[in-house]
């Protein structure tokens, strides 16, 4: 048995979604086709969409399904600042994933576009001044603004209707992945021109994503082919990922108060069993299942390590393609040295996470913390 | 046991691996990220510090069962290794790294961690054995004599070598491979690594160069008259014969070899072959793999490279420097090398080489 509270990475696929796409797997033909097989496959999937988009509070049009999280961000991003040939500046959050991060890297360093990244205060929010101030000097060159919903490390929420009040005609883009079905999120009344969604953290399966786009909007394209999805992404639809997507929407088990009584159980368990221990973001809105810890004098790695062994499952928030554990770059931008962003664990609990859980994972964690701190005064 | 085996992405940790956990021992594999900015692919058949090394390395704890994890001993590495491999250049020695890589990471830097974190020991697929003696573990000689690893060990303390496990050293090479076909280990035929990690093109000069600068100085005879010029000092080593470019011919016709390198005024000697004759060698920093050793004269073997042959000797241990007598004179022996004293296949100790004399 082990005891997993790496929710906010992959959270376990729920019974309905699980069904629904055993079903789907069943039946034959491409959505696209125009036989009654494919018009059936393709019914299935339109009403998906339909109640995904009456999830987020856009229209249907508004959904276009891509193969994760990450290609939705990477569509937007480029997409928007293609979309604006006369407009060279990219202003992102320092505290995004790399999903928003390096396809903006990319673009300056291939399309020689410039980005600035909006500061994060050390509670974790961003610094709305500092973009009110960048918006007035400079708004006539700003091609996209991306904030996310809410960090993935910390669990930390973001402003976004502010933001989206600043931005005046500005698109702006944001990263829901993390707050999809955690915390209220309507597409219109936010303003948004774009945002991200992924199925796999809220019960679906992995490999389904969407980004929602305003519609009628125009946007290049990173995959063309077939002109699926308003030709901005071709590629045959994933039928049966894209029905158990909406039935984990749909069917959703997460309950946002019940997880949040454990987490406070558990930030208060961590009060007293380690004592030295930092909860960041602790002081600002954060989504119900994330609580991020710097334990002083440790390293992430060798926590993590040591966890596992003792059989549970979370994060040291942030890896490299190589597996090797840098420096948090969320923690970092929220005024941790480089130590303190190495010596941090994530922690995100899901719907299925007990007490029984979190006394458990309480129970071992002051002989973790005497390991790692030994294994690392050497 | 609670043990962590050092796995590099290679055949032979891999299956050190497999073997320590069939004996019934409790294994977790490390892979140890040694270079901060890892190429993805293996370039020719060096390998430990790639992407594509620590799959491999992933691949094999997931077909033997075991959790993996990467460590970052980028920092480490670098500072206990690749700086020293440096400054001995600088310092007109030639540094052998793996020995350092050996005494600083694997059995200081993974086996300290491992044992703060509850491990009894670390595994690795080193070609060596050890025996329980009774004033605790000893270092010995491979059964394979072409694999034997032995020297690149003998910087091990004997609380390091008690806390190693080398499952690999009752098997030849060969057998190896077999057993890992056996195995379903995917990493049976991957090439062996050579030379230095670090140096992906396998050109140390060159990468010396790159990294210290070169600064072109003279090539002196033994009467200290100049007969060509070097590009840098550090980049040769004692009994070199080959890329001197020396034009002027010795009167009769004899090669050239280098004897010595002086740092300070960055300049290369070199002279006839018997002017390398090595008689007696001291070295610095000695450490004892087994049994402290008693004052005195003893008889036994001096090994001085990582495959050269074991030298008889009479040593002695004066309190602050190993010496070795040869009976037989050895030619051309670089300063930071490491001396390896054996007795019969038992490692007695080693130390690194300071001084020599004909």
């Amino acid at each position: 048995m082990s005891i997993y509270l790496d929710h906010a990475a992959t959270t376990p696929m729920i019974e309905p979604a699980i069904s629904a796409m055993q079903s789907a797997l069943r039946k034959i033909g491409n959505p696209s086709s125009l036989h009654t097989d494919g018009r059936a496959t393709r019914k299935d999937v339109e009403e998906a969409r339909e109640v995904i988009a009456q999830s987020l509070g856009c229209q249907a049009s508004e959904v276009i399904f891509t193969g994760s999280g990450t290609e939705a961000n990477n569509t937007a991003i480029k997409g928007l600042f293609w979309s604006a040939p006369d407009k060279n500046l990219i202003v992102v959050s320092a505290i995004e994933h790399h999903a928003v991060l390096d396809p903006a890297h990319w673009l300056v360093e291939h399309e020689g576009a410039e980005l600035i990244e909006i500061p994060v205060k050390d509670t974790g929010v961003i610094d709305c001044e500092f973009l009110r101030d960048l918006v007035s000097r400079r708004g006539d060159e700003i091609a996209l603004i991306s904030v996310m919903s809410a960090n993935n490390e910390t669990g930390v929420i973001q402003p976004i209707e502010k933001v989206v009040e600043i931005a005046g005609s500005i698109p702006v883009h944001t990263d829901a992945v993390q707050s999809f079905m955690k915390l209220p999120l309507n597409f219109s009344t936010l303003g948004l021109f774009a945002m991200t969604v992924s199925a796999h953290k809220i019960g679906g399966p992995l490999g389904i994503g969407a980004l929602i786009l305003r519609k009628a909007f125009e946007m290049p394209a990173l995959l063309h082919g077939g002109g699926q999805e308003r030709e901005i992404r071709s590629g045959t639809l994933n039928a049966p990922s894209i029905v158990a997507f909406a039935a984990a929407v749909s069917q959703n088990a997460f309950s946002a108060q019940s997880v949040e009584i454990l987490r406070q159980k558990f930030e208060d368990g961590i009060s007293t069993v380690a004592p030295h221990a930092r909860i960041n973001g602790k002081d600002s809105l954060r989504l119900p299942g994330i609580s991020n810890i710097t334990f002083p004098g440790t390293q992430a790695d060798f926590l993590l390590l040591l966890m596992d062994g003792k059989k549970v499952s979370c994060s040291t928030g942030a890896a490299c393609t190589a597996g090797v554990h840098r420096p948090s770059h969320v923690l970092m931008a929220m005024g941790h040295d480089e130590i303190g962003a190495t010596s941090s664990l994530r922690f995100s609990l899901g719907a299925n996470t007990t007490a029984e859980d979190i006394d458990y994972v309480l129970g071992v964690i002051p002989e973790v913390i005497d390991m790692a701190k030994a294994a690392n005064s050497l | 046991m609670k043990l962590i085996a050092a796995m590099s992405g290679g055949v032979d940790s891999a299956v050190a691996a497999a073997r320590a956990v069939e004996e019934g021992h409790d294994v977790i594999g490390v892979h140890l990220a040694l270079s901060s900015n890892p190429q993805k692919y293996r370039s020719g058949a060096r390998g430990c510090c790639t992407i594509e090394d620590s799959h491999d390395a992933r691949r094999a704890a997931d077909v033997i069962g075991i959790p993996f994890y990467i460590w970052d001993m980028a920092d480490e590495f670098h500072a206990g290794v690749v700086e020293n491999f440096m400054s001995e250049y600088k310092a007109g020695r030639t540094p052998n790294p793996c020995l350092r890589c050996n005494e600083k990471i694997k059995f200081a830097a993974v086996l300290d961690r491992a044992k703060a974190m509850g491990f009894d020991g670390v595994i690795t697929g080193h070609y060596a054995r050890t025996r329980d003696g009774d004033s605790g573990k000893t270092l010995h000689r491979a059964v394979d004599p072409l694999k034997d690893q032995s020297y690149v060990l003998a910087v091990l303390n004997r609380e390091q070598i008690s806390g190693a496990l080398f499952p690999l050293g009752d098997t030849e090479k060969v057998d190896i491979r077999l057993e890992a076909e056996r195995r379903g280990l995917a990493v049976a035929q991957k090439p062996d690594s050579h030379d230095i990690c670090f140096v992906p093109s396998g050109d140390n000069a060159g990468w010396l160069r790159e990294r210290m600068g070169s600064e072109d100085g003279p090539i002196v005879d033994q009467d200290g008259k100049q007969i060509g010029t070097h590009k840098g000092a550090y980049t040769y080593t004692i009994g070199q014969r080959k890329g001197l470019g020396i034009t002027v011919p010795t009167a009769d016709g004899s090669p050239r070899f280098v004897l010595k390198i002086e740092p300070v005024s960055n300049t290369v000697v070199v002279g006839a072959r018997e002017e390398l004759a090595v008689t007696t060698m001291k070295g610095e920093r000695a450490i004892w793999c087994g049994p402290d050793i008693a004052p005195g004269d003893h008889r036994g073997f001096v090994q001085v490279r990582a495959h050269g042959a074991a030298l008889p000797c009479t040593y002695r241990f004066d309190g602050t420097n190993l010496i070795a007598n040869l009976d037989e004179p050895l030619l051309g022996l670089a300063t930071g090398q490491a001396m390896v004293i054996y007795d019969g296949d038992r490692v007695v100790g080693s130390a690194t080489i300071c001084e020599t004399a004909a």
